[in-house]
């Protein structure tokens, strides 16, 4: 009883930080949003039993990440962000919509789902069950996700270098 | 002297353990070998790349990720020597899969050699582009035989990155940067919705495994759960961003626009070719429950606003954005339609539409010029007597878009269109044939131009490089091959679709199907 009051408990703090999150405008506010919704979440997890991917969460995610995030923001010096006033169509059609897509899902997960769902608690994330999936059952997802980062890293190094060296060529003018 | 000790107590249980893991089987790493060529010439790619001078290292380049892409289609056929599934239930190696991993290392061949001219003129560094494209077609193919979500969402993943990545490779052209970003944030925000659905689908079902999750929703005699039905939702909403159809389309014209005109042609076929593997695993091979009536909308709404907005285009690039909108309509009827007719024909027009896409791009991209200057339809008045071969060519490619007999194209439709008469599917039918009506006019109206109007003084057409003219005549060959003898490809495309669809014990009940038709 007391596990299910913390974890209704962090959810909604979960929750509020991401919408927060949102709302804010000045970057920094929302970073700040972002790490009350990564540490709620980690102690989900450890609630939910899952006692690896809580240190995870907290060492790579609330850790490493967010630092980054708030070096970024830093060295930008980014201030409180302009207001472009939103557009008419978010307002009238994306919140409606947003909202029924929410409901629809929230009540179908309270009431239509027939699934055998979980006590609290009773989740195997010991880190011998996530090694196990992670480098035997998902082996090939776990490779492939290197491709992925490999990518990644390519892309950063092209959208941020100057066009210099091929654009500034002799015949630029074409 | 501890760290000795400390080593020397654990070693024995450490290689104990080492000896219990069981690596996967040598067939395991074949029904992976296209993937794997595939990232190791992306590799060499990047490790040449330093090492050659930059103002002239395009053509060695290129050629490196050339032989790499046909190395990797050659190796497709050792593949298809091993149908099974590998690395713990992850990929199946199977007709279909084959049929697509063809499909998509043909098209990146094709991209590739078409880029060769296109990136010696704009000036853009070749390394990065080739090594992009050799690891996004790694990603679609991954999707084309993954069985599992978890991988289909990581291919997806390289897939989208990697286009997103190479949309933005004009540097000095702002409208290639914004059509990067709106490529990344509204892709990224679909991507989302998929997971969101993977998710729910394991809430529902309890595995990530399309085989399990059509076992679990399928068997015996319990109702789906309504969980399904809104995962289902969800998945058709990220794939259906991926493929361009109605009402997640609104990205399409801005991104082509900008995007550089190879790049287009690949995008516009690779990784939707890949999303379209993937719903027809989703929809019939996990046979995710309640799809019906989402593809009817999604397919009439996708041909009405793609053919409609297309009328009034004044860009090439954007009209053909439009067209692939209208496009991907056509073959969503085809998805509408029963699954044992309809995978076989939507199959047919992925591979159709390829080969007469890439090649108007690859059109495109040559008469474009420095900087994508010639873009606009008014630049392609007079090409039939500034460049005869190349309009004839661009007009056939046009026909073959339209559907007009002994081009791919036709065949294509009529395939869609038979599969989903034969499936009662009347209304979309209708649909589909007034929306192909309207499509010739905008087709036509680039043929007319091209010649019966005064050619435009300004505009220069250079002249055909070895390179491009070989990507433009593959494109011509197979449009012209699956124009006038379809039969083989369309019998292997029956065959893995009958295989896909093969596992059910009975006929899916279509909710509304036949009756419920308007």
């Amino acid at each position: 009883m007391f596990h299910l009051i913390l974890f209704l408990f962090f959810g909604a703090i979960c929750v509020a930080g991401a919408v927060n999150l949102l709302v804010q405008s000045h970057p920094i506010n929302s970073a700040l949003s972002l790490i009350a919704v990564m540490a709620s979440l980690a102690v989900e997890y450890l609630l939910l039993g899952a006692e690896f991917l809580n240190a995870v969460q907290v060492i790579v995610y609330a850790g490493a990440i967010m630092v980054l995030f708030v070096i970024t923001i830093m060295l930008l010096n980014a201030g409180k962000e302009a207001s472009s006033g939103g557009s008419r169509v978010a307002i009238v059609l994306g919140i409606p919509g947003a909202l029924v897509g929410t409901l629809l899902i929230g009540w179908t997960l309270l009431f239509h789902s027939n699934t055998r769902a979980v006590p609290i608690g009773a989740l195997k994330g010991d880190p011998r069950a996530i090694a196990q999936l992670l480098f035997h059952d998902f082996l090939l997802p776990f490779e492939i996700t290197s491709v992925l980062i490999l990518i990644a890293i390519m892309g950063a190094v092209v959208l941020t270098s100057r066009p210099a060296a091929v654009a500034r060529g002799p015949r630029r003018d074409g | 002297m501890t760290l000795v000790s400390t080593i020397a107590h654990y070693l024995p249980a450490l290689l104990a353990q080492a000896q219990a893991f069981q690596s996967p089987p040598l067939a395991d790493y074949i029904r992976v070998l296209p993937e794997l060529i595939l990232t190791i010439f992306g590799m060499v790619i990047m490790l040449v790349d330093p090492l050659l001078d930059p103002e002239s290292s395009h053509q060695s380049l290129g050629t490196i990720a050339l032989v790499g892409a046909l190395a990797a289609l050659a190796s497709t056929y050792w593949m298809a020597q091993y149908p099974g599934t590998a690395f713990t239930n992850m990929i199946r190696v199977e007709p279909f899969s084959v049929f697509f991993h063809v499909l998509i290392i043909a098209i990146a061949a094709v991209s590739i050699l078409s880029s060769f001219e296109y990136l010696k003129v704009q000036r853009i560094r070749a390394g990065e582009y080739y090594g992009l494209i050799l690891f996004g077609t790694v990603g679609m193919c991954l999707m084309s035989s993954a069985i599992e979500l978890v991988l289909i969402f990581i291919a997806l993943e390289i897939s989208s990155i990697s286009t997103y990545i190479l949309a933005g490779f004009r540097r000095h052209n702002a409208t290639s940067s914004e059509s990067s970003l709106k490529y990344f944030l509204l892709g990224s925000f679909a991507t989302a919705f998929f997971l969101y659905g993977v998710a729910l689908i394991f809430g529902a079902t309890g595995s990530t495994n399309l085989d399990a999750i059509n076992q679990a929703l399928n068997s015996g005699n319990a109702s789906v759960p309504m969980l399904a039905y809104v995962a289902t939702a969800l998945m058709f909403v990220g794939l259906g961003f991926k493929v361009a159809s109605a009402p997640f389309h609104v990205w399409t014209p801005d991104v082509y626009e900008g995007a550089p005109a190879p790049v287009v042609g690949l995008m516009s076929t690779g990784p939707k070719a890949a999303a379209f593997a993937v719903l027809l695993r989703v929809l019939f091979e996990a046979r995710a429950p309640g799809y019906f009536w989402l593809l009817w909308v999604s397919a009439a709404l996708s041909m009405t606003i793609g053919n409609v907005c297309a009328l009034v285009q004044d860009n090439v690039k954007r009209l053909l954005a439009y067209s692939s909108i209208a496009h991907a309509g056509y073959l969503l009827v085809a998805f509408a339609a029963q699954p044992e007719l309809g995978t076989s024909a939507a199959m047919f027009y992925t591979a159709a539409y390829a080969a007469m896409n890439v090649g108007a791009f690859a059109i495109v991209s040559h008469l474009a010029a420095a900087d994508e200057r010639y873009v606009t339809i008014e630049d392609y008045a007079g090409l039939g007597r500034k460049s005869p071969m190349l309009a004839a060519t661009f007009t056939f490619f046009l026909m073959s878009l339209i559907g007009i007999p002994i081009t791919g194209g036709f065949f294509a439709k009529f395939y869609v269109l038979s599969a989903a008469l034969k499936s009662n599917l009347v209304g979309l039918s209708i649909i589909l044939v007034l929306n192909s009506a309207v499509g010739a006019y905008y087709y036509l109206r680039i043929i007319v131009l091209m010649y019966m109007r005064d050619a435009r003084g300004e505009v220069p057409v250079t002249r055909l490089s070895l390179t491009a003219a070989l990507a433009i005549s593959v494109c011509v060959v197979l449009t012209l091959f699956l124009g006038v003898v379809p039969g083989r490809v369309l019998d292997y495309a029956a065959l893995s679709g009958a295989q896909l669809v093969r596992d059910t014990a009975s006929p899916p009940v279509l909710e509304g199907s036949e009756s419920m038709q308007p």
